[in-house]
């Protein structure tokens, strides 16, 4: 094992994981808001707040999906040291986390069942920048309307469109996080 | 005895030994206490597992208190300290004492440290023996002499 697969976990992991739980959970209450968590040092491939998301999320008991050109050996190292979560495919997943068009296709993940709705997976997106701009939303969470520069728009209005079912999703640039539950409505800007 | 062998044999005897001993054979090891933190020390419980009489198939036998820590000395070494009970200074002088023996102290600290907790260790283990052996009953049979 390498041993920058060793380092660059919270040094302080009591208060920086309630920050970071704090913020991810601030997000995903309100879709279209942007936050920064910080803490970890995640290999090079892993963006800071996908790697504090990971630390604060993952333990041995959810399993994680490493998608495209994310499943090195020292990343899988570094998340076995430090959360020591199954590595799966695609579709056994609770998290998988890749580049969009390295997640795709949606259908091959879980959408949870009526019964249990939750066991769905959650989808870590990661992105080269994130802002407020772009596709608009409404839903719970948002007062009046949100906007949020997602890759894409027909994936995720069919994913609503399955609703209760259906995955949610993280989206992580640099330090920066956002989200889009399975609740929230998407239009496309009007053309002016 | 190849490294790994060695090397999980003094980390199972730095876990059973007892925290004092450890701690207090471990206080001359000050100068190298210039390490960083891979993982500081926290506790959590672990599934014992055992197994009847060497064959059976094994079952849970109950929980145990673990602490574990991770640590790095300034030359790149690691050392990983996982220790029985609660005692945080127990688990990172464990680790500590793994990852000075991976490097060319390994000989000093071997008989400073390793070699008075095996001494104990066999102590331990020759009492209890001594009070199992008292237990023993020799069984025979009498000549019956009936044929």
């Amino acid at each position: 094992m390498e041993l920058s697969a060793l380092s660059g976990g919270f040094d302080n992991a009591a208060h920086q994981s309630a920050t970071a739980f704090r913020a991810i959970m601030n997000v995903m209450a309100r879709p279209g808001v942007i936050e920064t968590v910080t803490g970890a040092v995640p290999p090079k491939g892993l963006s800071i707040a996908a790697g504090s998301l990971l630390l604060t999320l993952c333990d041995p008991e959810t399993k994680l999906h490493l998608a495209g050109e994310l499943d090195t050996k020292i990343i899988r190292d570094w998340l076995s040291f430090h959360t020591g979560a199954p590595i799966v495919p695609a579709a056994q997943a609770d998290f998988a986390i890749g580049a969009w068009e390295d997640l795709m296709p949606l259908t091959q993940y879980a959408i949870g069942t009526d019964q249990y709705p939750d066991r769905a997976a959650t989808l870590i997106v990661e992105l080269p920048a994130l802002t407020q701009s772009g596709v608009t939303l409404t839903g719970p969470g948002i007062q009046t309307s949100a906007a949020l520069s997602l890759p894409a728009i027909e994936p995720f209005r069919l994913n609503a469109a399955l609703f209760p079912l259906g995955c949610d999703f993280f989206f992580t640039a640099g330090d920066q996080i956002a989200a889009l539950p399975r609740t929230t409505k998407l239009e496309s800007t009007p053309c002016m | 005895m190849d490294d790994q062998t060695k090397r999980k044999n003094w980390l199972g005897l730095l876990a059973k030994s007892c925290p004092n001993t450890v701690n207090q054979l471990c206080k001359n090891l000050d100068e190298a206490r210039s390490y960083d933190w891979l993982r500081q020390p926290e506790v959590g419980g672990v599934m014992v597992r055992g197994r009847m009489g060497g064959t059976g198939s094994a079952f849970n036998m109950g929980e145990i208190t673990v602490t574990r820590c991770s640590l790095r000395l300034p030359d790149g070494v690691v050392g990983h300290g996982y220790v029985q009970g609660r005692d945080k200074t127990h688990a990172t002088n464990a680790a500590l004492v793994d990852a000075l023996m991976q490097t060319d102290r390994a000989d000093q600290i071997d008989s400073d440290v390793l070699q008075p907790l095996r001494q104990k260790r066999a102590q331990q283990q020759a009492a209890i023996q001594a009070r199992a052996n008292a237990t023993k009953v020799d069984f025979f049979t009498m000549v019956r002499g009936d044929d």
